[in-house]
């Protein structure tokens, strides 16, 4: 072979002398023999380990059964800072014990004491030699003529009609996967939140109303509608997930209010959507000296002493801002729902009357 | 040392198995043989696959990493899916983790939980499964590369890098569809992220939307959507594209790395049975085991102190696995650009890094050996691998397309790293938005000349031997090193992979011929058995000595460099 | 220890409310009427008179002679005993140069000094005082109330100082420290001054009962269970990094091992 030339189904010319092997071939190098061919006592080291990894795997595994069954769930092994649940760190440790011994002793063996004898074998051309591709491409031909498809052209192209057709069924039946988001029902969800005129805010979790006069400059406060009590199940998520807002006050004089939303704060205590403009997650990293709001997910930053507008990050428009009153008890109430949708951005929503910088 | 064989004396597998004296074993095996082979031809099979042949080396081994992960994800995602029940519907929370007790949460989560705490082993299973993702994406990565730094994806293994292109994209998929099923605070975080992203999509997100989650987020739908996905729909696909990786990787046979015996003819290695078996073999184990140890000493994902999904709350960290991180990182550093027009919306800032760049990645991927091939015109079969230095070019990419995935996967950490490091948050992301375009260059060209470098090394090798470390003085008072002649099987493999002559030939297009120049102008050419053959009369003349300053002999590969057409560097 | 110095602060800190409504009543923000607080505790007088002398030896170069803030430092009238506490017994006080944000540190002040400070501070208007240990306390809460105030943790808090309270990342290099090991007593503090960039938590919206809850939920937290080391409780991008390194890593390391050849015996 390594004088010869030939040339192989893959077109490929092997010569020892052309471009591609300036080098003759030597041929694969015969390694000498290991330690454990050679020396009885290696070889037979290597089979005690071996057979001990293998031998060890039982002693592991049934560890693992004493531990299941006798460390009880609460016993913790102390580690500084962490506190290990036991039962899973044994239950791991044996386990992992066991498994990995198998794959160590059969690796050992497989390196010290099977063949080390590296072999070759011929490749053949991924292609079919050319006669049995001419073959192939006979029978189908003759395939063809026998169904006559050649003939009556109909039948294939019906047929294939047939088949393309029987996607439509199964497509259309996937359009009940969810509700039509036609322009009503984008107003009846997306569009709207159960914020209203005279809906109090309260308090997130504990549904304490909130009283203006208890909010000190800086304070900060995570706050739902107060109707958000009277809904069940999956109804509080989803109008969670768009009513969430947070209440907070600012010095009137360190901030810009538009002419527009001069009615829409209660002495410097200004109400924005929690939920990001961006892609959705709810925001309320708010830094009480810079009036600056920070999105944990993607770090898009709004100045709430500006009407929410962006001021770093990925968002391209104004947190909605909602406007608020104080009922005769001095609680925080909503005047209105948010006057445009909040959340993030999506193709049909008209995002003109958004609050652009240096708007009134 | 080694000492080279014939190639007539070359071991190759014997056609017919050599008498043998049959032991006790293999008596006992004859039974259960002869009935197998006469039900399904068992013999034929084994005597086609036992004796077939694996080359070894460690980077082969990644891609069975991924395979091995694979496996320990059905077994362990079985376990979890005896108690897991995928439902949205509210429960009062009244298992054993004390700092939940009493709070409203989705069964998913109820049952995660009850997985964690009140199943012996459970929350080993859970942290099994979790961790084996993060493998199986992070080896499929691996291979992937090692694929393509190796040139392993030229003809014929186009197809099956395609498929493998296919089994990334869907490990990604369904490790989102999985980390999302438990219904905690984080994985609720993601989904409402998702959500975001559909709804992005020009003309059909918010159908897109509705459609996915069954109506507004989060609905009651989306947990078990995602648990038929999970389970049953990317697990088939997984497994299908798996078997078909497989068939034709036994049907080409393996690629092999250069070196003495190695042709595109053969494959050089160890048997399957039984070297190759106990070594795959035990390495399954072996993966399993670690899985198992990193399942029970390393936390992941503790979603008990995330506590239920609510989406008015989030964490400080909220970021996917990794392997969703660069897209992350891209949608993080995305300027906000959104255009308004008409009372429509179109979100460039979350489409464009979201969409946009998974389709541009995994569509670059994919063509890539179409680009390649057509700008080589090569239609020969290839099985010798490259070294990632005869290919400066493609090198090159492919550390600029890792460099441009760590800058976006800093991105999608940069709130860990601004606090790990004392760093500005907005720096981070002001400078990765320049970085992402600039750092790629910059790795490409660096990477093309330290290739080159490295090819020019071998040369020195090829014609002047190696340095032995033994510096003689002349009378004169010169010095010199003397050099030793590298054996033959280094030079082979040294010189055995391919080249692309740069010509404008009537045969290709100008446009293929700049692409041609640009791709393999600045190679280094191998040298000739002509100029081998001399240099090798030259160092005899010289006994062996290599006077040092001497320069003449780069000139001879210097000569024959091809011209460059332009400053591409 | 703790119990008995937490008394003693109790005992100075009433007298010390009475002279603050006096101050306000009076419509004065600076310490003018030393004679009428006498006649209500004569040692509060002399803790007020120490608190100044420290004032103006360690805090005055910033805030103001008075307390009145500089161009260096803000106005100290209003902000009351607690920030004094907050501040100075976290160390993040004095300030040993201007940065963005002070760091926690060792305090540099003893528990009397700080007090004493505690007392002139609070002197010069009224703000909040430093909580009494039943204010803050964990001790009694209930599983149920304990698990609510995780919800108002991960609702109110968890946003900057992360779900296990490691902290996280705010704009322009600021940070939200880790609310790791942190003294209950400092929790409630921070909530109500508001310090450096944190937002009020007043009293009204999260009332000292929630705070309790809040502190027993954050003191369970670092003593349950973990499944194994943590990697720093910072979510998945530590998770991602140790999946390379220990997996990856690891493997590979076995994949060297298992291509590598057996000792040779030449």
């Amino acid at each position: 072979m390594s004088t010869t030339e030939r040339e192989d189904r893959t077109g490929l010319v092997v010569r020892s002398d052309d471009d591609r092997y300036p080098v003759d071939n030597p041929g694969v190098e015969h390694e000498p023999p290991r330690y454990t061919d050679t020396d009885e006592r290696a070889g037979n080291g290597a089979y005690r380990f071996v057979v001990t990894c293998f031998g060890l795997v039982p002693v592991f595994a049934i560890a693992f059964v004493v531990i299941y069954f006798a460390v009880p769930k609460n016993l913790f092994i102390d580690l500084g800072a962490s506190h290990l649940m036991a039962q899973h760190v044994l239950l791991g440790l044996t386990l992992g014990m066991a498994i990995l011994l198998v794959g160590v002793g059969a690796v050992q063996w497989a390196r010290l004491l099977m063949s080390d004898e590296e072999m070759t074998e011929e490749r053949h051309s991924a292609a079919s030699s050319a006669e049995t591709r001419a073959a192939a491409i006979d029978i189908v031909y003759q395939g063809l003529e026998e169904s006559q498809l050649q003939r009556r052209k109909l039948i294939g192209r019906s047929l294939l009609g047939a088949l393309g057709i029987l996607v439509v069924p199964a497509v259309v039946t996937l359009a009940d996967l969810g509700p039509w988001p036609t322009r009503s029902v984008r107003a009846q969800t997306i569009e709207r939140t159960i914020w209203g005129p005279g809906v109090r805010l309260v308090n997130d979790i504990t549904y304490k109303p909130i009283r203006a006069a208890d909010l000190e400059i800086g304070q900060l406060v995570n706050a739902e509608p107060e109707n958000l009590q009277e809904l069940h199940g999956h109804e509080v998520l989803v109008e969670k997930a768009k009513a969430a807002i947070i209440v907070v006050r600012m010095d009137p004089n360190s901030i810009k209010i538009p002419e527009s939303r001069s009615s829409w704060h209660v002495n410097g205590i200004l109400c924005y959507s929690k939920i990001c403009t961006h892609v959705g997650c709810p925001i309320s990293l708010w830094e009480q000296q810079t009036h600056h709001l920070l999105c944990p997910c993607h770090q898009s930053t709004f100045d709430l002493g500006n009407s929410g507008v962006v001021v770093f990050g990925p968002a391209g428009r104004s947190l909605p801002q909602l406007p608020i009153s104080t009922d005769e008890e001095g609680y925080l109430i909503a005047t209105s729902d948010f006057p445009v949708p909040v959340g993030p951005s999506y193709f049909e929503r008209d995002s003109r009357n958004d609050y652009e910088d240096g708007d009134n | 040392m080694a000492k080279p064989a014939p190639l007539s004396e070359q071991t190759t597998v014997p056609a017919t198995p050599a008498e043998r004296t049959p032991g006790p074993v293999l008596r006992r095996v004859a039974g259960p043989v002869t009935w197998a082979d006469e039900r399904v031809g068992a013999a034929g099979l084994g005597k086609f696959f036992l004796r077939k042949i694996f080359p070894d080396h460690w980077s082969f081994l990644l891609g069975e990493i991924a395979l091995y992960s694979f496996i320990i994800l059905l077994i362990t995602g079985v376990y979890l899916t005896i108690w897991f029940k995928p439902s949205m519907a509210e429960v009062e929370y009244e298992g054993s983790y004390q700092l939940l007790r009493g709070l409203a949460m989705s069964e998913a989560y109820e049952s995660t939980l009850h997985i964690s705490f009140d199943i012996r082993g459970g929350l080993l299973m859970r942290q099994m499964h979790h961790w084996s993702a993060m493998l199986f994406v992070a080896s499929m990565f691996a291979h992937m590369l090692r694929v393509f730094f190796t040139g392993a994806f030229r003809k014929p293994r186009e197809l099956n890098w395609v498929i493998g292109v296919a089994l990334l994209a869907l490990g990604t998929i369904e490790g989102f569809a999985g980390y999302s099923l438990p219904d905690d605070l984080l994985s609720g975080t993601g989904l409402r992220f998702v959500d975001g992203l559909i709804r992005s999509i020009p003309v059909i997100g918010t159908w897109a939307e509705f459609f996915v989650f069954g109506g507004e987020f989060p609905g009651t739908l989306i947990i078990s959507r995602l648990y038929m996905v999970h389970i049953l729909l990317i697990p088939g696909l997984l497994l299908a594209l798996i078997a078909a990786h497989m068939a034709l990787l036994v049907y080409h046979k393996h690629t092999q790395y250069p070196g003495p015996g190695r042709t595109d003819q053969n494959v050089v290695g160890y048997p399957l049975f039984p070297v190759y078996m106990a070594k795959a073999g035990g390495f399954f184990f072996i993966v399993f085991g670690v899985t198992t140890l990193m399942g029970a000493f390393m936390q992941i994902n503790p979603l008990w102190t995330y506590g239920p999904y609510n989406p008015a709350q989030v964490t400080a960290g909220s970021q996917p696995d990794w392997y969703m991180g660069w897209v992350e990182g891209a949608i993080r550093i995305m300027p906000g650009w959104e255009s308004h027009w008409g009372s429509t919306t179109w979100s460039w800032n979350v489409v464009v890094p979201g969409v946009g760049l998974m389709g541009l990645l995994f569509t670059l991927l994919g063509v890539y050996p179409w680009i390649e091939a057509w700008l080589t015109g090569d239609k020969r079969e290839h099985h010798v691998l490259e070294r990632p230095r005869t290919n400066p070019t493609r090198t090159a990419f492919g550390v600029a397309g890792i460099t441009a995935y760590i800058m976006l996967m800093l991105g999608g950490g940069n709130d860990i790293i601004a606090t790990q490091f004392r760093m500005s948050l907005n720096n981070i992301s002001l400078v990765l938005r320049v970085a992402v375009f600039v750092a790629p260059v910059l790795a490409f060209l660096i990477t093309k000349r330290i290739c080159i470098a490295l090819t020019r090394v071998d040369q020195e090798r090829l014609l002047h031997g190696s340095e032995s470390g033994i510096i003689n003085r002349s009378p004169a008072g010169g010095y010199s090193e003397d050099h030793l002649p590298i054996s033959q099987g280094e030079a082979f493999t040294l010189t055995s992979h391919n080249e692309y002559p740069v010509l404008e030939s009537e045969e290709i297009s100008p446009r293929q011929a700049k692409a041609r120049r640009f791709f393999y102008g600045d190679n280094m050419s191998k040298p000739t058995r002509a100029e081998l053959e001399a240099a090798a009369h030259h160092a005899d003349g010289h006994d062996g000595d290599h006077e040092l300053g001497d320069g003449d002999h780069h000139a001879v590969t210097g000569s024959r460099q091809p011209e460059l057409t332009g400053g591409k560097d | 220890m703790k119990f008995l110095s937490s008394r003693r602060r109790h005992k100075a800190v009433k007298p010390l409310l009475l002279v603050a409504a006096l101050f306000l009543m009076g419509g004065l923000y600076t310490v003018a009427v030393p004679e009428q607080q006498s006649s209500a505790d004569s040692g509060t007088s002399t803790q007020v008179e120490e608190g100044r002398a420290l004032f103006q030896v360690g805090c005055s170069s910033c805030h103001g002679l008075n307390g009145e803030g500089t161009s260096e430092g803000p106005t100290l009238v209003g902000v009351g005993a607690a920030s004094v506490d907050w501040q100075v017994e976290t160390g993040r006080m004095p300030m040993a140069q201007q940065a963005e944000q002070a760091p926690k540190r060792p305090p540099v002040y003893n528990r009397e000094e700080i007090d004493a400070m505690a007392a002139y501070v609070a002197s010069l208007g009224p703000g909040p005082d430093i909580p009494t240990e039943a204010q803050y306390s964990p001790e009694g809460l209930s599983a149920e109330e304990i698990a609510r105030g995780g919800e108002l943790f991960r609702t109110n808090c968890s946003a900057c100082h992360n779900f296990a309270g490691a902290g996280g990342a705010l704009p322009d290099g600021k940070y939200a420290p880790s609310l790791q090991g942190v003294e209950p007593k400092h929790i409630w503090e921070a909530l109500r001054i508001g310090p450096q960039q944190m937002p009020v938590f007043g009293p009204e919206t999260i009332t000292d009962e929630d705070v309790r809850t809040i502190v027993a939920y954050l003191q369970s937290l670092e003593q349950e269970p973990a499944g194994g080391l943590t990697l720093g409780n910072l979510g998945p991008v530590s998770e991602g990094l140790w999946a390379w390194i220990v997996g990856m890593g690891g493997l590979a390391l076995f994949a060297v091992w298992i291509a590598s050849k057996g000792a040779r015996s030449k």
